[in-house]
């Protein structure tokens, strides 16, 4: 049999053929078909169009209203009704809301949602998020959601895997959110169009489930379908209590093929810093001069989890955000939220003049809880820096760690960690 | 079928928050999208543009977010016909399952300006920039989505497997 990609297994496994090849169609069985309250009205109204009656699956449509949530205005208002209203009347077991919502990506592998060995569409591009457990997960639009709401499957030409591969030990303060933006800034925000990449190497398997996810979740900012981890001890660990499923371990062949290798020294990655507008912009944040600050947001489905509010937590612990500053702080979901306050993480957080946000996706897509002035300029966690994307057109967004960012709050400009943690 | 209009051009990696700032996704009104397209590349253009109009733009046109409002918004404003270097995959796929005319071609974007006048056959995948009097032809589009397109987009094509 043709060796596979643990991506061209999942294809097989769900198209129910033996093999598959790059370039392939199929029609694949979904696991999972996500939607939030900017795309599924959409996909809700082409579901009825067509005459649709029953989702295929009533375990398997989740709907998590969390872009513009708690609605923000009239208009959000009745979108999410949208989905309650559609939830109810289809009886969805995964439908999330009030107290118990939060950012999409970061809720359904925390809930055990999606599994490894799952094939995941959702109508959000970060999907790609779920290759962090070993799933093949990726974004599509509202009507593909529609189709695969009502079908159960959805067409997919099966992509070439690019692997990376990372050698060496971590430098202090770098992150997985380091590494993908390392990447993106090496091969471009299309360098990986309609592919899968696939993270390799031993800094890779030594990365907490928290980083992996980050690392995943900006697949899509290098163009690819997919980013994918290989499952290992870590991912079982995390998904062991969690899983409402039973899940699968899918591993590559020594001798997949891949269109391309790239390696990756880790001694040479320092913590990275994306400049306005687009994420491959990427400079060493040692290198970054002077550069003054108006807003510092920690959260979003890049890093919003725990791990990303516990390392924010360490630089902050006993200081305050620079004058002027907004330091702005979103736990990604209900029980993160939980977790951070019962930890003290909330004290410190308050001390430091931060505001604590409700999980939303909130001003990471400009939506609302922090929205950026003309000529402003903030650090974020999240994943994209384009023109406008907090605000303004002519405000501006730098891509960072949760560290670089705590640690740019406190001296009101980009800022390496060490230069707050040495004092 | 046969498209005809004046130019939009532009440049490469043009994003979704471009196309349709997410300020305006609190709506899904293909009207009320219009009125927004390109709005932050370009604040002209969502009263300028006039139906039939196509925009050229360099690569990886429709990056970002999987939002299908960027088809819709563009779609609704009039827009005929999007020819690029080349398309974020998301988009790609948006597009086709909501009938908007897309094409690829590595060699339009230079040859041509904004405003010049081109005429586009569907059909034969042939781009006549007819202010240049220069005649180019697209990357085919895969035979799988041309059957999407016979069928009348993604969910009518599965209206007619009887899934229902």
């Amino acid at each position: 049999m043709r060796p596979m990609t643990i991506t061209e297994k999942i294809f097989a496994k769900h198209a129910g053929v033996k093999e598959v090849t790059p370039g392939d169609l199929v029609n694949a069985k979904v696991d999972i078909a996500l939607g939030n309250d900017i795309t599924a009205p959409i996909a809700i109204h082409e579901f009825k169009r067509i005459g649709a009656k029953k989702v295929f699956n009533k375990n398997k449509v989740v709907l998590v209203p969390d872009h513009f949530t708690p609605n923000k205005d009239i208009k959000s208002a009745e979108q999410c009704k949208v989905l309650r209203e559609f939830a109810i009347e289809q009886k969805l077991t995964h439908y999330y809301d009030g107290g118990e919502v939060g950012v999409e990506h970061a809720l359904l592998p925390e809930k055990g949602v999606v599994v490894p060995g799952d094939l995941v569409i959702g109508a959000d591009s970060h999907t790609c998020t779920y290759g962090a457990l070993g799933a093949f997960s990726t974004g599509v639009g509202s009507t593909d959601l529609a189709a695969a709401m009502v079908t159960g499957e959805l067409w997919f030409k099966v992509p070439e895997s690019i692997k990376f591969v990372f050698k060496g030990k971590l430098n202090k303060w770098v992150s997985g959110k380091d590494l993908i933006l390392h990447v993106i800034g090496d091969i471009g925000v299309d360098g990986a169009l309609y592919k899968a990449m696939e993270f390799t190497g031993k800094p890779i398997e030594n990365l907490s489930m928290d980083s992996r996810l980050a690392m995943c979740n900006m697949a899509i900012e290098a163009g690819a379908k997919s980013g994918i981890i290989a499952p290992d001890a870590i991912t079982e660990a995390y998904v062991a209590k969690r899983a409402e499923r039973a899940y699968k371990f899918y591993a590559s062949d020594p001798d997949a093929q891949y269109s391309e290798v790239r390696e990756y020294d880790c001694s040479k990655i320092e913590p990275k810093v994306a400049f306005p507008h687009l994420p491959e912009n990427t400079k060493n944040v040692s290198d970054v001069k002077k550069l003054k600050i108006d807003q510092v947001v920690i959260g979003s489905c890049t890093n919003g989890r725990l791990e990303d509010l516990q390392i924010a937590a360490k630089i902050l612990k006993g200081r305050k955000a620079a004058k002027y500053v907004r330091l702005i702080v979103i736990p990604a979901t209900p029980f993160i939220y939980n977790e951070a306050m019962k930890l003290g993480y909330f004290d410190i957080f308050l001390k430091a003049g931060a505001v604590i946000s409700p999980p939303t996706c909130g001003p990471c897509l400009g939506g609302h809880m922090g929205i950026l002035a003309a000529g402003e300029r903030a650090v974020a966690t999240t994943n994209r820096n384009f023109v406008g994307r907090m605000g303004d057109v002519k405000s501006e967004v730098y891509l960072t760690n949760p560290a670089v960012a705590a640690a740019s709050a406190i001296l009101g400009r980009i800022a390496h960690p060490d230069e707050v943690m040495k004092k | 079928m046969k498209l005809k209009g004046k130019v939009w051009k532009y440049g490469a990696d043009i994003d979704t928050d471009k196309i349709i700032p997410a300020r305006y996704l609190n709506t899904s009104d293909p009207k009320e999208l219009a009125k927004h397209c390109m709005e932050d590349e370009d604040p002209t253009f969502a009263s300028k543009v006039e139906a039939g109009d196509i925009i050229v733009a360099d690569k990886n046109f429709g990056c970002g977010s999987s939002r299908e409002h960027a088809p819709i918004a563009i779609k609704a404003s009039g827009v005929s016909c999007v020819i690029a270097k080349s398309f974020a995959r998301i988009f790609y796929r948006n597009s086709f399952n909501m009938g908007l005319s897309i094409l690829e071609s590595e060699e339009v974007f230079d040859a041509t300006d904004n405003g010049d006048i081109v005429e586009i056959d569907m059909d034969k995948g042939e781009i006549l920039n007819v202010t240049k009097n220069k005649l180019f032809t697209a990357r085919p589009i895969p035979p799988f989505m041309q059957e999407l397109i016979k069928a009348g987009g993604l969910m009518e094509s599965i209206k007619k497997r009887g899934v229902l």
